[in-house]
């Protein structure tokens, strides 16, 4: 029993370190940018870079962009599948899964190739018309997470008892849709939706092979030809990650309280 | 409602319009141009043409690097997850671990790979503190950032947590009693993991494996800004490709697309395979 | 010394004692039930004497070996648990055979076992499924014959029969003890359903607090109740206060006026507080149940199948009684005066 706790903390104490230490390394590298003392400067440098402003500033409209696609795209589709078309499920399913196998380059490549600017959906062609291929580009990518928090809410809910006490009362579809299913999965929604922000900002692959001036090639960019800067853009993203990741924390422990509260 | 149910398929005509438009047809469009030649005719060509030395051992390499990173995510974060659970260790640590997990699962592509230059590259912290205090210069030893071991070793940082996450409630479903049972019956611990716990976790670490594999073998950012194109791993090759056409035949582009999507395919189909055969006495 | 010997058993969980001076000598072949509340302790001892647990302080002797230090895989116990347990990547006959398997027997010694309990258990054609395809009460079977192919010296159920419906519930106790009494092994049962407990034990423990409170046949536990606790927890019972008139003959004032001769010397003196026991199968409806008669009104009736129990306001007191269904006589109404009527000698003194 004793060997075991000694083993357990072992692992634990061991895997943080390889956790740690890299977080730590970067922190202490992006303050060296002063010689021979820690400083800001790093961060000053990215900060007032006009690029940064710009790119972060698309990334986030992109990010924006693909939780709202991406929400009117599954809600109304999971909460129809789980009502009238169970037998629709596990095609559904594959189809939201399949983005973790094909690999994104492999879409991507084939979104370049098949909406060319000689193709019969030219989107390619203009700058409006690319942003939203990638706007779709990111959905995809995005698909498997929102699909995933959607339906285990719908889950939790009585979706045709809720359903139809709706429509009793004279509920049309979409007011259903708009008062009923999302107030219920509204924190499925929202964890859906942050987990979608923390992967869109930083996303690099299809912003840089479709061209668009996203925060992923931004930041590559930066990585190829400066030394410090690289490692204080690390540590803000590092820190979007976590604030994505509390938020999500967060809206789920407001979700329990208000279920204990309903009780 | 049976009256409507005729036409109750059309509330997934968007979703189903979108999948095919935005995700299966561009992969067909790659599966189908991997096996025609300029022309437009039938070829196996391009394919044969992958069996050349550099195309395959990029390969070669892309997958002994996402089976390396998927094998060591998988036991790290196993042991992690189950010393978690199981080792007896306060409650308190769970709560932190696993949101950290969500957080580094998530950390991947471009600014993980700087986190590792600024870690473990020529004049990262640990390198330095290594070379300072120990006298070890581990670029001497032959380690580098930019090779096999530098890569696996930063896939690390996203594989290990997204395991320790997937892991997690397969071994909260361990049921006290089974080992209490299988220990009253005359059991061994080691008994007790081989007969009963592996087996019935065996579906979950496969199909994490399948997973951190796939997830592993199309990561382009964080290889791209670690190594620049350095190292020839297939989704690098395949992005130099992509941009600026360094293997001069588009149809080779396609074709090494394609042998992408048959690897992780083949890697998650093993794992729905193995899932069924699992499910035999599963609810 | 008895088969299994249980001394002195005491364990803390923290600063919280949830079992206290516990002792209980168990013969070989003989099936004991522990009978309690939930947080009684009962299952606690239970698992100290399979290993879960490690005693604070005390012993646990089996056939004459002091088993304590023992890890619970070297202890040769069988235990079945209230949520079956069965291991579910196993078949039913990998999962009979497990035990032998560990132990490393020969196959065909295995296969004739597994053969032989699965006759036991009256489910040969089943060997091949998975634990998923069976139901509960078939579940529950293949752990009591998983527990039983290791021929164990001691068989512990813990609440093997809470998990199942009330019809299977039944049968199935039927089989446990057709089976335990058949294979003459030492069995302890643990269950908060005094009914089963009452139906298949040779001896009850009666647990309260950590402590037992009484150990006894089911016939002594039912009609001697050795507590307040154990009066009230086995049994449906009516419990009246009463005060000692003369406690050298045993006249006992109950209800305000009505005096009752038990005709036995009660401890105690006079003008002391008593409280008395009544089953109320020993309450009759009308004039013929004994010496002690009372009027009431009838607040309830329940239709109990066989039994019809009604209860009756006496006094201030709320007083049970059951009777018999009998379809020439139909129960009295709700809110009619009735006489009842028991005898004296039926009144229960706990701790007597």
């Amino acid at each position: 029993m004793r060997g075991r706790r000694l083993w357990a903390w072992l692992a634990l104490i061991l895997g943080m370190i390889y956790f740690a230490l890299p977080l730590i390394g970067t922190l202490e590298f992006s303050l060296r940018m002063r010689r021979g003392e820690y400083s800001l400067d790093a961060y000053r440098v990215i900060l007032s870079d006009p690029h940064f402003h710009a790119t972060f500033g698309f990334s986030v409209l992109m990010a924006l962009g693909t939780i709202v696609l991406g929400v009117l795209l599954v809600v109304p589709t999971a909460y129809w599948v789980r009502l009238r078309l169970p037998r629709w499920r596990p095609v559904i399913e594959f189809l939201t899964l399949l983005p973790l196998v094909i690999p994104p380059i492999v879409v991507v490549f084939g979104y370049i190739r098949l909406y060319n600017t000689s193709s019969w959906l030219p989107l390619t062609g203009s700058v409006g018309g690319t942003n939203l291929l990638l706007l779709f580009g990111y959905t995809v990518l995005a698909l498997p997470y929102m699909y995933r928090a959607v339906d285990t809410g719908l889950r939790s809910l009585d979706v045709a008892t809720l359903t139809e006490a709706a429509q009793s009362l004279g509920a049309g579809w979409i007011t259903i849709l708009w008062r009923v299913i999302l107030p219920n999965v509204l924190v499925a929604i929202l964890s859906g939706a942050f987990l979608t922000f923390a992967i869109v900002i930083g996303e690099f692959v299809l912003a840089a092979l479709l061209n668009r001036p996203a925060f992923g090639p931004f930041m590559q960019l930066i990585g190829a030809n400066r030394a410090y800067e690289p490692a204080a853009l690390a540590v803000i993203a590092f820190a979007i990650t976590w604030l994505c990741m509390g938020l999500i924390q967060l809206v789920t422990r407001f979700q329990k309280h208000t279920q204990i509260r309903q009780r | 409602m049976s009256s409507k149910s005729g036409l109750s398929w059309l509330g997934i005509v968007p979703f189903l319009l979108f999948a095919l438009l935005f995700l299966l047809l561009p992969t067909m469009n790659i599966v189908v141009g991997a096996f025609r030649n300029q022309a437009g005719a039938f070829t196996l060509e391009n394919i044969t043409n992958l069996f050349q030395p550099s195309i395959l051992s990029a390969y070669w390499i892309s997958i002994r690097i996402s089976v390396a990173s998927a094998l060591l995510g998988c036991l790290i974060g196993f042991a992690m997850a189950a010393a978690m659970v199981l080792g007896g260790v306060p409650g308190w640590v769970r709560g932190p671990l696993l949101t950290f997990s969500g957080v580094a699962s998530n950390f991947a592509g471009v600014p993980l790979a700087f986190a590792f230059l600024a870690t473990l590259g020529r004049l990262g912290l640990v390198t330095v503190l290594l070379r300072e205090w120990l006298g070890v210069n581990i670029y001497a030893w032959g380690f580098n950032i930019l090779s096999f071991w530098g890569l696996t070793l930063t896939y690390l940082f996203f594989q290990i947590p997204l395991m320790i996450l997937i892991i997690t409630p397969a071994l909260d479903g361990l049921r006290r009693e089974w080992k209490e049972a299988a220990s009253i019956l005359g059991a061994s611990n080691a008994q007790y993991w081989y007969l009963v716990a592996l087996p019935i976790l065996w579906p979950s670490l496969l199909g994490t494996f399948a997973l951190l594999f796939a997830n592993a073998f199309g990561a382009v950012a964080t290889a791209y800004a670690l190594t620049g194109s350095s190292l020839s791993i297939v989704p690098i090759m395949l992005f130099a490709q992509i941009r600026g056409d360094v293997l001069q035949d588009p149809h080779l582009g396609y074709a090494m697309a394609f042998g992408m999507i048959v690897i992780t395919g083949v890697a998650n189909l093993i794992y729905i395979g193995m899932r069924m055969r699992s499910e035999r006495w599963m609810r | 010394m008895a088969f299994l010997e249980i001394s002195s058993l005491q364990k803390d969980f923290g600063s919280a004692r949830v079992v206290t001076d516990f002792d209980l000598a168990v013969a070989q072949g003989e099936f004991v039930s522990f009978l309690g509340p939930s947080g009684c302790g009962k299952t606690t001892v239970l698992r100290m004497v399979a290993g879960f647990e490690t005693p604070t302080s005390g012993t646990i002797h089996i056939d004459g070996q002091d088993v304590v230090s023992f890890k619970p895989n070297q202890r040769n116990i069988g235990m079945v648990f209230q949520s079956y347990a069965l291991f579910p990547n196993l078949t039913v006959a990998q999962n009979v055979a497990f035990g032998l398997r560990v132990a490393g027997r020969p196959k065909a010694e295995i296969q004739a076992t597994v053969r032989e309990m699965l006759a036991l258990i009256k489910l040969e054609a089943l060997g091949a499924r998975y634990p998923f395809q069976l139901s509960g009460g078939q579940q529950q079977r293949v752990a009591l014959a998983r527990a039983l192919a290791v021929k164990p010296k001691v068989l512990l159920l813990d609440e093997p029969l809470s998990a199942l419906d009330a019809k299977i519930r039944v049968s199935l106790r039927e089989e446990i003890r057709a089976i335990q009494q058949q294979l003459g092994i030492t069995t302890i049962f643990v269950t908060h359903d005094q009914e089963e407990a009452l139906s298949i034990s040779d001896r009850i423990v009666v647990m309260h607090n950590g402590r037992a409170d009484q150990v006894g046949t089911p016939f002594e536990i039912y009609n001697h109740p050795a507590t307040r606790f154990v009066a009230s927890f086995v049994g449906s019972i009516n419990v009246l206060n009463g005060i000692l008139l003369e406690p050298e003959r045993g006249i006992v004032a109950l209800l305000g006026d009505v005096q009752v001769h038990l005709g036995r010397p009660l401890a105690g003196r006079q003008n002391d507080e008593v409280t008395l026991a009544l089953r109320p199968e020993s309450v009759t409806l009308g004039g013929n149940g004994g010496g002690v008669q009372l009027k009431g009104q009838v607040e309830s009736v329940n239709f109990l199948g066989s039994v019809i129990r009604l209860s009756v306001r006496v006094g201030g007191n709320l007083m049970l009684l059951d009777g018999f269904n009998q379809p020439s006589s139909p129960p009295p109404k709700v809110g009619e005066t009735v006489q009842v009527s028991f005898g004296a000698e039926d009144l229960m003194v706990p701790g007597e």
